[in-house]
């Protein structure tokens, strides 16, 4: 299968690749996705506290390469934009971005959630409340 | 990372066609054109004198008489003509198939049919290496059951069964032996009357002949076993094959077989040892696991994981310039791992991280140089990224972790 030249770039030099401190309050981690379904990302956002602004994302994710450039390209994404914008990420953004196939549609829902779920731990963390 | 020669190491997906084949091929085309079955100009006669000689140099890579090859499409069609031609054939005798659970998709599915039709099928366990155990399948034969088929060599691991162990075992309950036999034959030395295999499906392909034609091999003697045709027709290949014959192709298949017999002691020797040399090598890479046996296998093979790296991630990190295959999931068209991996016992974890490298008669001391490296290099790019490589060296026991399953 032939892949886009932005997912084979993002593959072969992934952006953001990285762990912040877990431990920070400021840190929010997402880990999704389990070592038999043969992906999981674990994606961070550091947020400043003030802006409610994502100042630094990185990631780390096993995983085939639609799974890979799909985390890389979610943290350029996150870079910048509030907290309440990057809940706004739709997975197909990063199907149409990186041209996934329809195989690996579950590769950019993966990045989604952990968008979602790094965030949430963020919350979590600083007793905000998830809206509704 | 990027040199600009391609390098083939997926030889059991299929072969390159020697070029000495194709040459043999050439005048069957264009000169010697006719319909082998054409008994009554020279046309066809010279197309039926080169299917003899390549009949006959089939027959003597395995040893067997000409008569017992009969030409199909491929292995595939071979595997389907003998489960299902053997089921419908001695329906009268019993209705009982004994196959393994880490056979070849062309086995597994018509032993699938055969259910539908309202046979009985017993799929057998493997063990750790991917071996059958003897004594349950010696306990598994019943007097319902006509037939055991279980492959020569795996196409996954390279795994040799104990043929001769299996013919003795069916020899002695009166079942018939049959074995798809496409990874091995041309390879390594196999000789289905020694070994007790009553039908042998196989392919040329897989030896350096083309895609599109294969054989079964069906004993004629002793015992003379014969399969209900599955294909319809002029009666061709003594009746349990009907079409014109592929007459190019069998000429090409024919020599693929000379050529394999000349060639083949010399040629696993050179194999084995380049193979042995790129197995050791990555296995200096830490957590890397050989699947399968080391002592009962092909001299073409190797399967190896490495852990907490994704099978098509890896691959892609090299796959520009060298082709292999993987277990993972992301390469099958059912997103499900391996299942012959899975059939050694190996968690889906390991299953979705290996790699199957399989040399051939074209492959270099030079391209395995360049794989050492480039395979190397790709497990690096994918640790370096791997958050459960990570948390792995971190010492997290990640049988403890709870996964988000997706």
């Amino acid at each position: 299968m032939a892949y886009s030249e932005k997912l084979l770039d993002h593959f072969k030099k992934p952006k953001n690749v990285g762990t912040l401190d877990k431990d920070s309050k400021a840190v929010g981690t997402g880990l999704v996705g389990a070592p038999e379904c043969g992906d999981v990302m674990r994606l961070q956002i550091e947020v400043d506290e003030e802006s409610n602004v994502i100042k630094d994302a990185k990631f780390k994710t096993f995983g085939c390469g639609s799974a890979i450039a799909s985390s890389s390209l979610a943290t350029e994404w996150l870079k910048g934009k509030t907290v309440d914008e990057a809940l706004a990420i739709d997975n197909m953004a990063i199907v149409e971005e990186l041209a996934l196939p329809p195989v690996k549609i579950h590769c950019s829902v993966l990045a989604e959630d952990a968008i979602k779920s790094a965030i949430a731990d963020y919350r979590k963390k600083n007793g905000i409340a998830e809206e509704a | 990372m990027n040199s600009d020669k391609l390098i083939y190491l997926d030889n059991n997906a299929t072969t390159p066609t020697d070029p000495r084949v194709v040459e043999a091929m050439l005048p069957y085309f264009t000169q010697h054109f006719g319909n082998a079955a054409s008994r009554n100009h020279p046309f066809g006669w010279q197309a039926e004198k080169g299917v003899d000689t390549a009949r006959q140099h089939i027959a003597d890579l395995i040893q067997v008489d000409s008569r017992e090859v009969i030409f199909t499409s491929g292995a595939t069609e071979a595997d389907n003509l003998a489960i299902k031609g053997v089921f419908e054939m001695y329906a009268q005798k019993g209705n009982h198939i004994i196959t393994l659970k880490t056979e070849h998709k062309a086995v597994l599915d018509a032993c699938k049919k055969v259910e539908k039709l309202g046979g009985e099928v017993t799929y057998l366990d493997v063990d750790r290496e991917g071996m059958v155990d003897l004594k349950a399948l010696e306990a598994a034969i019943t007097d319902k059951t006509i037939l055991v088929s279980i492959m020569f060599a795996n196409n996954e691991t390279g795994l040799i069964q104990p043929m001769k162990e299996i013919g003795e075992i069916c020899a002695r309950k009166g079942v018939l032996f049959m074995s798809d036999a496409t990874q091995a034959v041309g390879k390594i030395p196999v000789n289905p009357k020694e070994l007790g295999i009553h039908l042998m499906a196989f392919t040329g392909h897989k030896m350096y002949g083309h895609k599109g034609v294969g054989c079964l091999y069906v004993s004629r003697k002793n015992p003379r076993v014969k399969v209900t045709a599955q294909m319809d027709g002029g009666g061709h290949e003594r009746g349990m094959r009907s079409g014109t014959l592929n007459v190019p192709g069998i000429v090409g298949f024919g020599e693929a077989a000379r050529l394999a017999k000349l060639e083949m002691a010399e040629e696993a020797a050179r194999l084995s040892k380049m193979r042995d040399r790129l197995e050791s090598e990555l296995m200096k890479i830490e957590e890397v696991y050989l699947n399968g046996s080391q002592a009962h296998r092909m001299p073409h093979v190797t399967n190896l994981s490495f852990k907490h790296v994704e099978g098509e991630g890896l691959m892609m990190t090299f796959n520009q310039n060298i082709g292999v295959s993987s277990g993972s999931a992301c390469t099958s068209a059912s997103l499900e791992p391996s299942y012959v991996l899975i059939a050694l016992g190996l968690g889906d974890d390991l299953a979705h991280s290996s790699l199957r490298l399989s040399l051939g008669r074209f492959n270099t001391e030079e391209d395995i140089d360049a794989a050492i490296q480039q395979i190397g290099q790709g497990v690096q790019h994918m640790r370096d990224l791997s958050p459960i490589w990570e948390m792995y060296k971190e010492g997290v026991d990640l049988d403890a972790v709870e996964w988000s399953e997706h």
